[in-house]
């Protein structure tokens, strides 16, 4: 064996190690689902790309389709895990609705009060109680599930009346707004996004991430003598991983500020500057390279001459202006998945929750305290509703009562289209964020051709059918 | 054997379901290196009362003694504490995750990180499985997979890995071929010689007659009686069986039948 070169014990013989994988897709062990699921996105965007002669696949549009799928993803992470211990939420959406009314109260009418208006803490402390009301809520419906054994159905189902009346109840149906301006930032838009400099470095570290972890896997299996990839495998896997990733940040950093935000910013700079003693430098420079009658506006930027030098300044082709970068929901999307995968794959938890759903007699004879495991299950996937109900109720930068209607089957659809199976026992959290890319896609998507709303949702009824067929003709040709 | 302390005394268990006394006053033990045959019709309560003694079921009423000391079995983990490990007739395997995972399930291997140890836990699976069914291979496969044998022997490594005192098998060759028998016929006087206490559960008398030193035979819930394996024959087994009549070799247990019930059935009397 080829361990032996490397001063392995050759015990791995003696145990009886497979012979190595043959075939291109094998020695690559990715998963072929997922894969299948990406095609089939792919497939979308260059339809929808086609169909709108070019508008599909732009930086601006994939910037604004990755800050809608997040509220969805968020959810759809915990679902995986709720379907897998074969139960269901069909709560979540009004569970969002009643955090981000509860969130929207306390930054907006509560914390003013202790600390003042615009206070930097006000969106952490806001985030923390509505994990933690959420955590509440979720314990609440996971224990009538788990201890008193009433189907998961029929609590949530329960749980979809009752928090979206207690969502019209905070406030007694007033909208809440406006929020707090930090608090807002985790909705995406122009301030909610990192800008340039701060994507690349992101991107480089979760490139580095990708290299360590493919090592320390590698050298996790040699060390107990385990047949491993072969390294052109590895190496590939992990190309492909880390040119996304960068892919992801490119794509966002091409896509800039609009002119006349840009050109705004701009003016009330050379205004702060010029009642402060002078041009910067860096201003100077700007002004010096801009054309002649924009550069008498600047001298006095003020009533008229402002409205001018904004509209100049904006239909000035050589602007400079700056990349939004990756959006902050993005970046909690990311991490939210990247905990629940390292929940569900790598501790005794998420062992639990797929052995429960595999066989839960089996799993509470061999000692598994299964009622626990889906309360836990449910405490997540109420904490994961008030982080969607954050994105979301930053995004409009208010919090209406009737916010995440639909919701629940939106993220179930998701779970369902990224792989979750119903019966339980199976499913990827990857999957599920992809699938809800896939749904966010396809709507827009329609959305821009033109499609009526009505059709759009008999259509995207269909390919939630469709997609869980397909499923069932692969998991058939695969046995 | 009188000099040695039992294994395991069960005194006196019972337990009923909705007004079906489906155990009702049994008294069995097991000594050290002994495999005890447990037998009766189904339905007759053998899965239960041993299930009693799993964890999985809480008595209601009894005692359970392990090793001279009384032992407090609340939950499948409790046995296991006690060195009770049990091989189910359904197997229990969680059918969507591999065999390291079934093996280990409820007592994984972790981390000092915390996370789950999945390679410490495949080579120990490999280790065990390898001296169960050297033939083994399917390492990264969900049991989904595994062919019933296969099955069975990760079922089996699950048991005997976490060095158990005592073993429950239940109906362990149900779904084996002749083959898969003998290994694990095999496989039984192997842990025997090591000490391991063994109940087998059947329902047929040829697959635990010639592995077992003593039979116990179970009819309604009650014990017809034990005997053992050389003092008895097989149709004498049967007989406790079928009609509940205890024959001269035997020690009588409350659910014996009494002469006039054998002489209603119209059995010979006994001696």
């Amino acid at each position: 064996m080829s361990h032996d070169a490397h001063g392995q014990p050759a015990a791995a013989a003696s145990v009886g190690l497979p012979s190595r994988k043959t075939g291109v897709l094998q020695a690559l062990e990715v998963d072929t689902r997922l894969l299948g699921m990406l095609g089939a996105l792919l497939l979308i965007w260059v339809g929808f790309d086609l169909a709108t002669g070019g508008q599909f696949i732009t930086p601006r549009n994939l910037f604004n389709l990755s800050v809608q799928t997040a509220s969805v993803a968020v959810m759809a992470t915990g679902m995986v895990l709720v379907i897998v211990t074969r139960n269901i939420d069909l709560s979540v959406g009004s569970l969002l609705g009643v955090l981000a009314m509860a969130m929207g109260a306390i930054q907006a009418e509560l914390l003013p009060q202790i600390w003042g208006l615009d206070h930097p803490l006000t969106w952490a402390a806001t985030l923390l109680v509505g994990m933690a009301l959420g955590a509440m809520f979720g314990a609440l419906q996971g224990g009538i599930v788990a201890y008193l054994g009433v189907p998961a159905f029929i609590v949530t189902l329960g749980g979809f009346l009752v928090w979206r009346g207690g969502a019209w109840w905070v406030t007694e149906g007033r909208t809440v707004a406006p929020l707090d301006s930090t608090f807002n930032l985790m909705g995406g838009g122009i301030d909610g996004a990192i800008g340039a400099t701060a994507s690349w470095a992101v991107g480089a570290v979760v490139s580095v991430y990708i290299v360590v972890s493919t090592v320390a896997a590698r050298h996790r299996r040699r060390r107990f003598s385990f047949p491993v990839k072969p390294l052109w495998a590895e190496l590939c896997v992990a190309g492909v991983l880390i040119a996304a990733v960068l892919g992801f940040v490119t794509v966002m950093n091409a896509y800039p500020h609009p002119e006349r935000r840009v050109a705004i910013d701009l003016v009330d700079t050379l205004r702060a500057e010029q009642a402060t003693g002078g041009l910067s430098a860096e201003t100077l420079a700007l002004v010096d390279r801009m054309p002649a009658e924009l550069q008498t506006l600047v001298a006095d930027p003020t009533g008229g001459n402002r409205r001018a030098l904004i509209r100049g300044l904006s239909d000035w082709p050589e602007l400079p202006r700056p990349a939004h970068g990756i959006p902050i929901p993005v970046l909690i999307v990311a991490g939210v998945a990247l905990v629940m995968h390292f929940l569900a794959t790598r501790t005794r938890f998420g062992r639990y929750v797929f052995a429960i759903g595999g066989n839960p007699e089996a799993a509470q004879l061999a000692g598994v305290n299964t009622k626990r495991v889906i309360l836990s299950v449910f405490v997540l996937m109420g904490v994961l509703c008030a982080i969607s109900a954050a994105i979301a109720a930053a995004r409009l930068q208010a919090a209406g009562n009737d916010l995440g209607t639909l919701d629940e089957l939106r993220v179930i659809a998701a779970a369902v289209i990224g792989g979750t199976a119903l019966s339980g026992g199976f499913g990827t959290v990857a999957g599920a964020v992809l699938g809800a890319l896939v749904m966010q896609s396809l709507q827009s998507g329609m959305a821009t051709i033109g499609i009526q709303t009505a059709l759009q949702s008999m259509i995207i009824g269909a390919v939630l059918v469709l997609a869980v067929w397909i499923d069932t003709l692969y998991q058939k040709t695969r046995k | 054997m009188t000099e040695t302390m039992p294994l395991v005394e069960m005194r006196d268990m019972s337990i009923s379901f909705g007004g079906v006394q489906a155990v009702d006053g049994v008294s069995v033990s097991l000594f050290p290196g002994e495999v005890l045959g447990l037998l009766g019709h189904n339905g007759a309560g053998k899965s239960t009362l041993i299930k009693m003694l799993s964890g999985a079921y809480r008595a209601d009423g009894g005692r359970i003694f392990v090793n001279g000391a009384e032992a407090d079995i609340s939950s499948p983990r409790d046995a296991k504490t006690y060195g009770i490990e049990t091989i189910y007739q359904t197997l229990a395997l969680a059918d969507n995750i591999d065999a390291a995972a079934n093996l280990f399930l409820g007592r994984e291997i972790i981390t000092p990180w915390g996370t789950l140890d999945d390679a410490a836990m495949e080579a120990a699976t490999r280790k065990v499985m390898h001296r169960l069914n050297p033939n083994f291979q399917k390492f990264d496969a969900p049991v989904r997979a595994l062919s019933g044998g296969q099955r069975q022997s990760v079922a089996i490594a699950r048991a005997i890995h976490f060095n158990a005192k005592i073993l429950i098998m239940d109906e362990p060759t149900a779904a084996l071929g002749p083959q898969e028998t003998k290994q694990v016929a095999d496989l039984i006087l192997q842990l025997k010689r090591e000490g391991i206490g063994i109940f087998l559960i059947s329902h047929d008398i040829h697959d635990v007659f010639d592995l077992a030193d003593r039979v116990a035979v179970m009819k309604n819930g009650k014990l017809v009686g034990t005997a053992p394996t050389d003092a008895v024959s097989k149709d004498d087994v049967l007989g406790m069986i079928i009609i509940g009549k205890c024959p001269p070799g035997a020690t009588p247990g409350p659910g014996a039948a009494s002469e006039a019930e054998l002489a209603a059935t119209g059995a010979p009397a006994l001696h």
